[in-house]
């Protein structure tokens, strides 16, 4: 490891650390962002000669808190009651190392970010800003917005957090546990932002990164990371060398992550079939460790759809259920129950819904009119990269 | 901190009407904890009257200024530590299930 990449790894491991431990302290979450920001910039900034500190994390908590200082003591007079509460705050401070009780810090930062009294998308992207550390400018590409409309998002939430207090502390008993799917949810959307065909691989990686704090942290919760390393361990597969979508049954399998398989197969060995999560980790469990598709657990994955379905009800869910089902028993019995799920016309623009379609008609030997459904579903796919999928099908059936 | 606590009706109130909360033991446990400080019931929306002043005229109309679904029937105020208190003392109003209940902070001029 180069010292500019031990350094670079001391300053993302230490950011959101130092950012929770400011917004502790001072209550003020831009005040400490730019605190943050500044001293990442500044580990960055220094030679090799400088050599590495000791403690990188503590270094770098003091180069912020020295820094936070100073701008509080030269902000403008009108906020000079919050300024003289937040110096005082920060000088009395002791606990800047990075040591346990900061560790809970970043929890808590995830539970105040994540609140549900803040809508959806800007829990994400205030989760991605403060926690991870993405420029304002990456979220908004992701979102598919501008900069100034994130900003002004961004602004917003932190806004409300202040006024109306949300209170910056990880709830208790019966609240945790009403308050932890809400969390799970935010994580898992940040990594589908990253795992989807035209994503941002990094917010993948956040969000793992994020779902193993919070086993860590919070020992009896670990399904969620299990999910994530699950989807997360064929990232090298899922694309061949132009880009393109590879199916599940097409990709090359040793070039899966089997170490983040091995470590999900470790968490998900110990735990109920119960759950959302836990029970899309069994099926990805499932998918992981067939060595080819001709091997895979499909009367298990069908068993764990039922169940699932009944915890999650989704027209999404009603759809992978009826694949697994047609590939569990008969292509027949898939089709019945996709009939059934897209009765409701929930799934009316959803192109994934012919695909399933398409192919269990292929596998109920109909190849014709398989290619004719695959066809129908490019047509009204989403992206570009999931068309040239889907024509791809309808080449093979023809 | 300050809430208010906006009592609202809604068309499609909670279909599970088991041991709903007592209105009574509510307010005697929030008065006894000091997290109420006030709280009214509004008579019926049809007693309404809007009042607007424009070029220095004075418009008065009938009923109220938003045609909703939801009125508001009531209102508490609050003395809560945080969004979660404020929360909590909301979701066992009986109206959280019978209704919606809005929870706003006062704005706080003195920052």
């Amino acid at each position: 490891v180069t010292h500019g990449g031990q350094a670079a790894a001391a300053a993302t491991e230490a950011y959101p650390r130092i950012v929770a431990a400011l917004i502790r302290i001072t209550g003020d979450w831009t005040l400490a962002e730019d605190c943050a920001q500044e001293a990442l910039a500044l580990a960055l900034e220094r030679r090799p000669a400088d050599g590495v500190p000791d403690k990188p994390g503590a270094w770098l908590m003091t180069v912020a808190r020295n820094r936070a200082l100073d701008v509080l003591r030269r902000a403008s007079v009108e906020r000079r009651k919050l300024r003289e509460l937040a110096v005082l705050a920060l000088t009395a401070a002791t606990e800047l190392e990075p040591q346990e009780e900061v560790v809970d810090d970043r929890l808590r930062l995830v539970f105040t970010c994540c609140h549900p009294a803040l809508a959806l998308e800007a829990r994400v992207a205030l989760t991605l800003r403060t926690i991870c550390a993405v420029s304002t400018v990456d979220i908004a590409r992701a979102f598919l917005t501008s900069e100034s409309t994130m900003t002004r998002r961004l602004t917003r939430a932190k806004t409300k957090i202040a006024e109306a207090r949300i209170p910056y502390r990880v709830p208790t008993g019966p609240a945790l546990t009403e308050r932890l799917p809400g969390v799970l949810a935010v994580l898992y959307l940040l990594f589908t932002h990253g795992y989807n065909a035209d994503g941002e691989p990094a917010f993948a990686e956040e969000a793992i990164r994020l779902a193993r704090l919070l086993a860590r942290l919070m020992p009896g919760q670990p399904e969620a990371s299990a999910l994530l390393l699950l989807q997360h361990s064929r990232r090298a597969a899922r694309r061949d060398a132009d880009g393109n979508l590879v199916t599940l049954d097409k990709q090359d399998r040793p070039r899966w992550d089997h170490a983040a398989i091995a470590e999900a197969l470790t968490i998900l060995a110990d735990l109920p079939d119960s759950g959302p999560y836990a029970l899309q980790a069994r099926i990805a469990a499932c998918h992981a460790s067939a060595t080819s598709p001709e091997d895979t657990d499909w009367p298990r994955i069908a068993d764990c759809y039922d169940k699932l379905v009944r915890v999650q009800p989704s027209p999404v869910i009603e759809l992978n259920r009826a694949v697994a089902h047609g590939y569990a028993y008969r292509p027949a019995a898939g089709l019945a129950l996709l009939a059934q799920a897209r009765a409701g016309g929930a799934l009316d623009d959803y192109p994934l819904a012919i695909a399933a379609e398409a192919q269990l008609t292929a596998r109920d030997g109909d190849r014709e009119r398989a290619a004719e459904l695959f066809r129908l579903a490019a047509e009204q796919a989403h992206s570009e990269s999931e068309r040239r999928a889907l024509l791809e099908r309808a080449a093979e059936n023809r | 901190m300050k809430y208010m606590m906006f009592v609202c009706t809604d068309p499609e109130p909670d279909t599970d009407t088991e041991n709903e909360p007592d209105i009574d033991v509510w307010v005697a446990e929030n008065d006894a904890a000091g997290r109420r400080l006030q709280g009214m019931v509004l008579a019926p929306r049809s007693t309404a009257t809007t009042v607007r002043v424009r070029n220095g005229q004075t418009l008065v109309s009938d009923g109220p200024f938003a045609e909703t679904k939801e009125v508001i029937v009531g209102f508490d105020l609050l003395e809560c530590a945080d969004l979660d208190e404020a929360i909590e003392v909301a979701r066992t109003h009986p109206m959280a299930r019978g209704g919606r209940i809005e929870v706003r902070p006062l704005a706080d001029f003195e920052q």
